[in-house]
C-alpha cells in the first residue's frame, strides 16, 4: 500500500546558511503554556532577579513540561498572551541583563537506570520541537512489560516548504543527533534507530549516514520528497510499513518518532545539563531579504525577529510554521514556544476565491488518510454529524494538501477541523 | 507595521484553477476541431464555434435572471459547447444546435445548480435530447469532403456502424474520413487530445482504458471487427472526454473503473443488441446515474480506520 501524498514546491531557501544567533533582546515574554497539554505554574514572582536555565514554571500534571528562563534578567510583570492557538495563557516577562549566566541549577544528569533518563528528559523541558510538542519524557514513559518498542525514528523529514531548520540541525549537529538516538536507544532498549531524511536533502544524508556507520542498530533511510512525509502516521508507515490504527498511539506498532533537532538537545543535555531554553527557527517568506536560520531564546518576541530577519517591506502576514500548516497571528509582541520552529513573513499574497466543487477528485487522491475531503464538506455543510464520523473526519491531520491541490480554491481542511470541533460540541451539548 | 492577517492553512495553494482545467480540455478538442473541420468543412466550424457560443449565452442569461454570480470565466460552458459541437453531424440545422445548447447548460447543467452539481453530462444528454427530437437531421450525416472546405451541398451517407456493409478502410476510420459526427470521426485527434489530458494529469486513464477495453472485449467475444468497433461511432470521443468529466462520474479511481467498465458493456449491449445503431451517450447517461451510487459505495480506505460493523437495522440511517 502506497499512501497518497502530493508535491509541493521545497522553496528551501535558507538550507546553505550556517545558523547564527539572535542578538539578545531586550526582554522575552515566556508563556507558561509552551505547547498543548497542561500550562505550568509560574515559581518565580514580578521583581525576582533570573538566570539562565533557571526553572521558572512547572506543575504536577502528566501531560506537561517543565520551563526554564532562557535569559539572565529581572522579571518585570506576569502578563497573559494569545498563542496562535487561540487560548489565552500567564506568561512571564524578563528584561534582560548584558551579562548572561547560567544558573547554579545547571548540573549534567546522574543516571543509572531507564527511570533516572526518563526522569531527566522530563526535567529537561523537552517537548517534541518538530511543532506539535508533545512532551518527550512522555513518549519514553510507556510500559517495557506490556509495550515492546523495536524502533526509534529520528524525524529529519521536513516536508513543509521553507523550513530548514531540522536540515541545518542535520548538518549542524549531527553528531549530536546521532548521540541522541544512541542514548536513547541505550537507556529504553530499543533495537533500532532509523534517522528518515527527504532525499531533498542529500548533504544531510550523507553526512548522518557516515555517522550512523560506525554505530550497531542505527541507519539512515532517505525518503522520497512527498508531503506530507513528516507526518508522525505517515513517516511511521514510509519507514516500517506499519500502520497506526486510528486513536491510537505509534507505541502501539512498536515505533517512537522523534524530531531529530528534539534527539540533538537531548544529547546535549545529557552532557551539559542545559535545559531547552533556546531553538533554532527559519526566517524566511517573500518580504525576507536574507532567509536564514537563527537561535533564538525561547519568548523572543516576533517583533524582535522580524528586525533581526531585514524585511524589505512590512508583511502582511506572518505565520509560525510552514505555509501548510503553520498559524497566522496578528500580534507582533507573540512571543516564540519551544514548538516555534519557523516564522514566515509575507507580503501581497492574495488568497484566491473560491469556487464551486468541480468533484476532480484531487482532494482524494491527496489524502495521505485515505479520507474524501469533498464528501465531508458536503457533510459538514449538512450538519451531518453520523456522516462527519462515518467518512472518518477525525483521521483529518490538517496538514492542508486537499486545500492546497484543489483548482476550485476551496477551504477543505478547515472545513475538517470545523467539522471536529462541530461533532465535539454536539457530544457535549448530548451529556 | 501594517495589520497583520489571519487566515486558515495552507497559506500556498497550487496554480491549477477550474479556469485553468477548462481551458487544457479544450486545448485537448483543439485536433478534433480542426480534423472535423479539415473533413467537413467550414460549416462544422461554425457550427461548433455557434455551439459554444449559444451555451455561454444561456448560462450567462441564467445567471442574470435567476440574479446569480457570473460564473461564465470558468469556461465550462465554453467546454460543454464544443463537446455538443463535435457531438453533432455537420449539416444540422443551426436552430435545433441552439436548443441543444439550451438544454444542455440550462436544463442539464443550471437547474442542477451549475457546475459540479449536474449529475448527467450536459453535452451527452443534450446530444439524446436532440436525437429524440430530430432523429432524422440527427441522423443524416454528409460525406466527409476532405480538405475541401466547403461543398455546395451535403451528400447523405450513412455512418459504418449504421450500415456495416460499406465499411471504409482501417486508414480512412483512424483518419477520421468517413461518415460521422464533426468531432467523433477522426480517432487521431481524439487520441492526441486525449493524450494530452493524461499527461497533463487532468483525466485518469483508468476511465478511457475501461472503456474501450471493454467494448473491444465484447466485440472480440460476439465475433465482431475489433479494430471496427473500436474506431466507429462516438466511442473514442465519448470515453476520453465525456466519461472522464468530473461532475458526473465516480471519484474514485475504483468507482472510474466500475464506470468505464460500465460504459463499455451498456455501449456492446445497445450496439449488437438494440434497435440503436450507437450506444455510446446512452451508456454515458445511465453511468451517471449510477454515479452517486458508485460513489457511495466505493471510497478509499480511511488510514489505520476500524472497520465497523453497523447493525443492520440503523445501516439506513447511519448512510
Amino acid at each position: 500500500m502506497k499512501l497518497n501524498s502530493i508535491k509541493i514546491p521545497h522553496l528551501k531557501k535558507s538550507a546553505s546558511l550556517r545558523t547564527v544567533d539572535i542578538k539578545l533582546p531586550e526582554k522575552v515574554i515566556i508563556a507558561m503554556s509552551q505547547h498543548g497539554g497542561v500550562p505550568c505554574k509560574p515559581l518565580v514572582s514580578v521583581g525576582d532577579e533570573v538566570k539562565t536555565g533557571q526553572l521558572i514554571g512547572d506543575t504536577d500534571a502528566v501531560m506537561s513540561a517543565p520551563i526554564h528562563s532562557s535569559v539572565t534578567g529581572k522579571v518585570t510583570g506576569v502578563t497573559t498572551v494569545l498563542n496562535v492557538f487561540g487560548n489565552v495563557h500567564e506568561a512571564l516577562v524578563i528584561e534582560t541583563v548584558p551579562n548572561q549566566v547560567l544558573s547554579d541549577e545547571i548540573a549534567p544528569p546522574v543516571i543509572n537506570s531507564r527511570q533516572d533518563f526518563i526522569a531527566a528528559v522530563r526535567k529537561s523541558g523537552s517537548v517534541g520541537l518538530g511543532g506539535a510538542g508533545f512532551p518527550t519524557h512522555i513518549k519514553f514513559s510507556y510500559d517495557p512489560g506490556s509495550v515492546k518498542i523495536d524502533t526509534l525514528i529520528i524525524n529529519g523529514a521536513e516536508c513543509e516548504p521553507y523550513i530548514t531548520s531540522d536540515h541545518r540541525a542535520m548538518l549542524e549537529e549531527s553528531e549530536k543527533i546521532i548521540d541522541g538516538a544512541k542514548q536513547i536507544k541505550k537507556y529504553l532498549d530499543i533495537d533500532r534507530a532509523v534517522i528518515a531524511i527527504e532525499s531533498n536533502k542529500p548533504d544531510a544524508i550523507e553526512k548522518l549516514s557516515g555517522l550512523a556507520a560506525g554505530e550497531t542498530g542505527i541507519s539512515v533511510v532517505s525518503l522520497p520528497p512527498a508531503y506530507p512525509q513528516g507526518a508522525e502516521k505517515v513517516i511511521i508507515h514510509s519507514v516500517t510499513g506499519r500502520v497506526v490504527k486510528k486513536g491510537e498511539l505509534p507505541s502501539s506498532v512498536g515505533c517512537i518518532v522523534l524530531n531529530c533537532s528534539t534527539a540533538a538537545f537531548i544529547s546535549d543535555y545529557l552532557r551539559t545539563g542545559i535545559p531547552l531554553i533556546k531553538r533554532r527557527i527559519t526566517v524566511d517568506g517573500n518580504v525576507v531579504n536574507k532567509p536564514k536560520n537563527l537561535i533564538v531564546p525561547i519568548g523572543t518576541r516576533a517583533c524582535d525577529i522580524i528586525t533581526a530577519a531585514d524585511v524589505r517591506t512590512a508583511p502582511d502576514r506572518a505565520i509560525v510554521g510552514g505555509p501548510m500548516m503553520g498559524i497566522t497571528f496578528y500580534d507582533e509582541e507573540m512571543p516564540t514556544t519551544k514548538t516555534t520552529n519557523s516564522l514566515l513573513l509575507f507580503a501581497e499574497t492574495k488568497k484566491p476565491h473560491h469556487t464551486a466543487c468541480i468533484r476532480c477528485g484531487r482532494c482524494v487522491r491527496a489524502c495521505s488518510m485515505g479520507l474524501m475531503p469533498t464528501e465531508l464538506e458536503r457533510a459538514f455543510e449538512l450538519k451531518d454529524v453520523e456522516r462527519l464520523k462515518k467518512l472518518d473526519v477525525d483521521l483529518c491531520m490538517n496538514c492542508g494538501a486537499c486545500s492546497y491541490v484543489c483548482p476550485a480554491k476551496r477551504n477543505l481542511s478547515e472545513k475538517n477541523q470545523l467539522a471536529k470541533m462541530y461533532i465535539r460540541e454536539q457530544a457535549s451539548l448530548k451529556r | 507595521m501594517s495589520q497583520l492577517l489571519i487566515e486558515p492553512s495552507p497559506h500556498i495553494r497550487c496554480t491549477l484553477t477550474t479556469q485553468k482545467v477548462m481551458l487544457n480540455v479544450l486545448i485537448a478538442l483543439l485536433p478534433a476541431v480542426i480534423a472535423g473541420t479539415w473533413l467537413f468543412g467550414l460549416r462544422a466550424l461554425v457550427l461548433v464555434v455557434l455551439c459554444a457560443t449559444f451555451c455561454v449565452l444561456s448560462e450567462w442569461l441564467f445567471n442574470k435572471i435567476t440574479k446569480r454570480k457570473q460564473t461564465i470565466s470558468d469556461l465550462s460552458a465554453v467546454v460543454t459547447g464544443v463537446l455538443l459541437g463535435l457531438n453533432l453531424p455537420p449539416s444540422l440545422p443551426i436552430y435545433m444546435a441552439a436548443i441543444g445548447c439550451f438544454a444542455a447548460i440550462v436544463v442539464v447543467k443550471q437547474f442542477f445548480g451549475g457546475i459540479g452539481q449536474n449529475f448527467a453530462n450536459p453535452a451527452i444528454t443534450a446530444r439524446i435530447v436532440l436525437m429524440l427530437s430530430f432523429g432524422r437531421y440527427m441522423t443524416t450525416w454528409s460525406a466527409p469532403i476532405v480538405g475541401s472546405l466547403t461543398s455546395p451541398d451535403a451528400v447523405s451517407s450513412a455512418t459504418p456502424l449504421a450500415a456495416p456493409d460499406v465499411m471504409p478502410s482501417y486508414l480512412d476510420m483512424f483518419l477520421g474520413i468517413r461518415a460521422g459526427c464533426i468531432g467523433e470521426t477522426c480517432i487521431a485527434a481524439l487520441l492526441l487530445g486525449g493524450l494530452y489530458l493524461i499527461v497533463r494529469g487532468l483525466i485518469d486513464p483508468v476511465t478511457p482504458v475501461a472503456f474501450i477495453g471493454t467494448v473491444a472485449l465484447c466485440a472480440l467475444v460476439g465475433g465482431h471487427d475489433v479494430p471496427m468497433q473500436l474506431m466507429s461511432g462516438g466511442l473514442v470521443l465519448g470515453a476520453f472526454f465525456m466519461a472522464t468529466d468530473y461532475s458526473t462520474t465516480p471519484l474514485t479511481r475504483r468507482g472510474k473503473l466500475i464506470f468505464g467498465v460500465g460504459c463499455g458493456l451498456i455501449t456492446s449491449a445497445i450496439r449488437f443488441f438494440g434497435v440503436y445503431p450507437e450506444g455510446v451517450s446512452f451508456s454515458i447517461l445511465i453511468m451517471n446515474i449510477i454515479t452517486p451510487l458508485i460513489d457511495r459505495y466505493v471510497r478509499p480506505q480511511p488510514f489505520g480506520a476500524k472497520v465497523k460493523k453497523t447493525p443492520r437495522k440503523n445501516r439506513e440511517a447511519v448512510q
